[in-house]
């Protein structure tokens, strides 16, 4: 009886680990991203809505087998996001992870990939050294990063008179990458930094940290947070007339923050994103269908989604195999051209495409909703990603 | 229980874990699963036989798991030294934490001890060598004496299970000698015990460090195993959980901690399917949502073990037997 | 004008702030020593209850639009009534147990609670603008009215509470039946009775900072969880011995916090538990404390 008891309990509890073995009868993609928290809105589970629709649309087989995704949400966490690519890579014989939100757990991810040799394609993630200190011939950066943003909205802040900067940083590897990068356009362009506070991911309350900003005299707020942080940044920054002394600049932000925060609040900012639903016909029509299935409009990380997958399966079809070193091949070689952008992946696995500089509209001048920014200027790709004199890359030499 | 069929049932066990890459069990998991086992042990030492409560024992299994990382990956040193300063480690925080925290008794310990772990949370948090939210990432397995790869996770499977079943068998030796008779006497009555001569401030503070030293033991294996460290690690959650895995695998009996691992892994990782079973079988939709409230199902089993389930499944096992035993006799 | 190199603006807004949040300190460690004092408990679910009240404030705003002042009184009024429900269902079963399974029930019943909410909201802010609207330029800084209302609040809250307890009769039966229930028992106070209300009452209070948190926190199901265990060590350092000492040391600790920001900024987090470390190896009672 006794021997039962306990060999019965302790069999239950293994049962659960047992795991089924996988026959290769499968193409997988895998994508893993923050479903809950701070930057549920951003990406989330609409985020893999996306991935699902662009697997639809390709006809749901590659090669003759039929595709599969599998999601999970890793809470921001480096370590839940690493456990799960792994688990994936060992028992479930995945393909291929796309990544979304957060570039820590973009970066742990990386590496997993890297150790299996499988193919990474990060969109959600923005920290520049995944293609740079960090680079591996297995990841492909594919929306944005962190340069191109400093470039980007640093560039225009700086070129419209403002030379002094405070930055409020989100304190983990997207928000340094982000500070880091801004900090030297700012430089660069005769510029001072005052001072920088760091807050941790997702706080609540931002007001002793702008109140240091205040009192450190500079005239530009950097945030170099996203999604939620910056909402609440933005919040508490009118709250407390901090808009008053100094003008806010965004460093991240997405067409859902600005329907959060409302135009009143927002208008006149400038942010860089690499698309926009309302910038041509293409766009729209995929923004229309998007928006049948989730009642808002995508935003730039959802769009790079589809269109990340859609390349994927054009490049598997074109190298007739899931090897990743064959599709990355293909990745490498191939001229890509959708509604999301036109352009190629360059050998340290950075897809060099447009960005676009926005500008918040007036409330006035919003028609319609979600009808939020004006395009203020096409920032080509080879301007604003890391050049090859300031890449540390071995891939790219 | 007579000692002979308990032996019997721990070879089987043993000879279960010995052959489980072959029999289709995820390495890495077990692997995590044999560490947690070994935190869980190490924790019932102080709750189940001393009867104090940490709420903190998470320093040691976190602050070691970043120790040894750091060491690891930044030193280069080789695993089993890696292993030797997290054990180190989690003996020296230990000594820290358990020096304040005995100066109060009761409540107030287990205050201290979480309060306490709490400040380590924060300062890792901040603190640049650990990586503060993206944690200490990409820390190698190196050779084990030299020439044993580890990064082959069959090797590294076999080296955790003999350190863990090492670990496991010095607690056994603890509770059975003279020592762990003193630790059961102050959990019973510590005036008493103090009455009879004994230096009850010691013998505490001596477990505790004992206690935390194999915590982070089990910190830096799995940073070995999994080859990262992070605030998971040292999160106040973390140290619930650890006092959960021993309340329902049972105080103070030496199996009950690796029962309450299994079952609590098992759920954190296996929630999802798990609920989309139980939608199968009974027909209610509402369980296919419960892999996303993995919270929510570990409160409930806390409110269950502590209004009608105190022994624990181990402790009631034992209690089932022994009690169907004397009816035999 | 400038002292040790901080002007005097940053140092006074920090001081603002941190006694904002010494605000609640103070009423979340009256109500946890309040439970602690009379039934031995310590109350983890403190944290998940002050979220409730913030989540019911939102709620309320939400799906029945009622404003805030309505929701100030329900709120802590339900969260009240959700207390009285836990301790005659669940907390009654462990008085006699070793004081452990108090914690870990109460701790089992947070997860719960936040284990619910967070599947049906996720764990970002949900949005609550202050009722208040407008800020006053205090000429340092510009404090948003609302802040100013909630350290009145609480203030108005914990003086009250104070002369409740320390000066009317339901006061002295409460104090008695701390010392000695058999006897207050015995001269026919229904003491079972005082238990159940005493948590209600002290999870109302609860209830009632996370009422006025809403619009300063992102209303959240994990907002009182960090904030928990600052507050364990508050009653900590403070002592369980009196009422204006729980008060005081609340008070207190949250300006020290703030002051910690303007000097030596990574420090804030940590400051509390130091503190805590401090007063345990000269004083182990806590400051206002009676050894028992």
């Amino acid at each position: 009886m006794k021997h039962t008891v306990k060999l019965l309990t302790l069999a239950l509890g293994a049962a659960g680990l047992f795991t089924a073995a996988h026959a290769q009868d499968k193409v997988r993609i895998g994508f893993t991203t923050d479903m809950s928290s701070l930057y549920s809105d951003v990406d989330g589970k609409n985020g893999a809505m996306a991935i699902q629709m662009a697997i639809d649309d390709f006809g749901g087989k590659v090669l003759g087998k039929p595709i599969e995704l599998l999601t999970a949400d890793h809470q921001n966490k480096a370590d839940i996001a690493a456990s799960k690519a792994r688990e994936w890579f060992d028992t479930q014989g995945i393909d291929a992870m796309i990544g979304g939100t957060n570039s820590g757990t973009a970066l742990a991810t990386a590496k997993v990939a890297e150790e299996k040799k499988k193919l990474y394609i990060v969109n959600g993630a923005g920290s520049s050294a995944l293609t740079n200190a960090a680079c591996s011939p297995y990841t492909v950066h594919y929306a944005y990063d962190t340069v191109a943003l400093a470039k980007g909205t640093g560039g225009a802040v700086v070129k419209q008179g403002g030379k002094d900067w405070f930055f409020l940083t989100a304190d983990y590897a997207f928000g340094h990458a982000l500070e880091t990068d801004t900090a030297n356009v700012v430089k660069a362009a005769g510029g001072t930094v005052k001072g920088t506070v760091r807050a941790p991911l997702n706080t609540s309350d931002f007001s002793s940290f702008l109140l240091q900003a205040q009192s450190s005299g500079a005239k530009i707020l950097g945030l170099a947070n996203a999604g939620g942080d910056t909402i609440a940044s933005i919040k508490a920054a009118s709250e407390f007339g901090i808009t008053k002394t100094m003008k806010l600049a965004g460093l991240l932000m997405f067409v859902t923050d600005i329907h959060s925060l409302g135009l009143k609040d927002t208008q006149g900012m400038y942010l860089t994103d690499s698309w926009y639903w309302d910038k041509d016909d293409a766009s729209r029509a995929f923004a229309k269908k998007f928006f049948d299935k989730a009642k808002r409009m995508p935003t730039s990380i959802q769009a790079a989604n589809y269109s990340a997958t859609t390349t994927y399966l054009k490049a598997v079809t074109a190298a007739k195999s899931t090897d990743s070193d064959k599709v990355m091949e293909q990745l490498k070689s191939m001229k890509i051209d959708d509604f999301f952008g036109k352009g190629s992946i360059r050998p340290d696995g950075r897809y060099v495409h447009d960005m676009y500089l926005m500008e918040v509209k007036k409330p006035a001048d919003s028609k319609q909703p979600w009808d939020y920014m004006k395009v203020a200027a096409t920032l080509k790709g080879d301007d604003v990603f890391t050049t090859k004199a300031e890449s540390k890359c071995a891939l790219w030499k | 229980m007579n000692s002979i069929s308990k032996n019997i049932l721990y070879g089987l066990l043993l000879l279960v874990l010995l052959a489980a890459p072959f029999i289709g069990l995820y390495p890495v998991l077990v692997m995590k699963l044999l560490c947690f086992a070994l935190f869980a042990s190490a924790f019932n030492l102080l709750l189940g036989y001393t009867g104090l409560l940490s709420f903190g024992h998470a320093a040691f299994l976190g602050g070691s798991a970043y120790i040894s990382g750091h060491a690891l990956k930044v030193w280069g040193v080789p695993p089993e030294l890696g292993l030797v300063i997290g054990t180190l480690a989690g003996a020296v925080l230990g000594w820290l934490v358990g020096a304040l925290a005995i100066r109060r008794q009761g409540i107030y310990f287990t205050m201290i001890t979480l309060a306490l772990a709490q400040m380590l949370f924060f300062f890792c948090l901040q603190m640049p060598f650990t990586g503060g939210e993206d944690g200490l990432q990409g820390v190698p397995r190196g050779r084990l004496l030299g020439f044993i790869e580890l990064g082959n996770d069959i090797n590294m499977y076999y080296f955790t299970l003999l350190v863990t079943v090492g670990a496991f068998l010095l607690i056994m030796r603890i509770v059975h000698s003279p020592f762990g008779q003193i630790l059961k006497a102050i959990k019973e009555n510590e005036p008493r015990a103090i009455s009879l001569g004994y230096d009850t401030q010691r013998f505490k503070l001596l477990v505790f460090v004992l206690s935390a030293a194999l915590s982070g033991l089990a910190g830096s294996l799995k940073t070995l195993a999994m080859g990262f460290a992070t605030l998971t690690d040292v999160h106040w959650t973390m140290s619930g959980s650890v006092v959960l895995m021993t309340l329902v695998g049972g105080l103070g009996t030496l199996s009950g901690p690796l029962v309450g691992a299994t079952v609590v892994i098992a759920l954190e990782n296996k929630l999802g399917e798990i609920g989309h079973f139980l939608a199968g079988v009974s027909g209610i939709d509402w369980f296919n949502a419960l892999g996303e409230s993995v919270t929510m199902v570990i409160g409930f089993i806390f409110v269950v073990c502590v209004l009608a389930f105190r022994r624990g499944i181990m402790g009631e096992a034992i209690a089932l037997v022994d009690r169907w035993r004397g009816k035999q006799a | 004008m400038d002292f040790f190199g901080i002007p005097l603006s940053a140092l006074l807004s920090q001081l603002l702030l941190g006694l904002v949040n010494g605000s609640f300190y103070a009423i979340l460690s009256l109500g946890l020593a309040v439970i602690f004092g009379l039934l031995n408990v310590i109350n983890f679910a403190h944290g998940a209850l002050f979220m409730l009240g913030a989540v019911l404030t939102w709620m309320g705003m939400n799906y029945l639009e009622l404003n805030y002042w309505v929701m100030l009184v329900l709120a802590p009024l339900l969260v009240g009534l959700l207390g009285v429900v836990i301790e005659r269902l669940f907390l009654r079963w462990i008085y006699r147990l070793d004081h452990l399974y108090g914690l870990l029930l109460t701790l089992g019943l947070t997860l719960m609670l936040e284990g619910v909410l967070r599947s049906a909201y996720g764990v970002s802010g949900l949005p609550y603008s202050a009722p208040i609207a407008g800020a006053t330029n205090l000429g340092f800084m510009v404090m948003p009215n609302y802040r100013g209302f909630v350290v009145l609040a609480s203030l108005v809250v914990c003086f009250l509470t104070w002369y409740v307890i320390e000066k009317t009769k339901l006061g002295a039966y409460l104090r008695a039946g701390t010392e000695n229930p058999r006897l207050v028992e015995a001269f026919g106070i229904n003491v079972p009775l005082m238990v159940t209300l005493t948590y209600g009452f002290g999870v109302a209070l609860a209830g009632l900072a996370g009422v006025l948190a809403a619009p300063i926190m992102q209303v959240s199901p994990l907002m009182g969880q960090n904030l928990i265990i600052i507050v364990f060590a508050v009653v900590v350092i403070g002592g369980m011995g009196s009422i204006l000492g729980t008060i005081l040391t609340g008070l207190g600790l949250g300006v020290i916090e703030g002051l910690t920001k303007v000097f030596y900024p990574e420090a804030s987090s940590t400051v509390v538990f130091v503190i805590m470390a401090i007063v345990l190896l000269i004083r182990p009672a806590g400051l206002f404390g009676k050894e028992k």
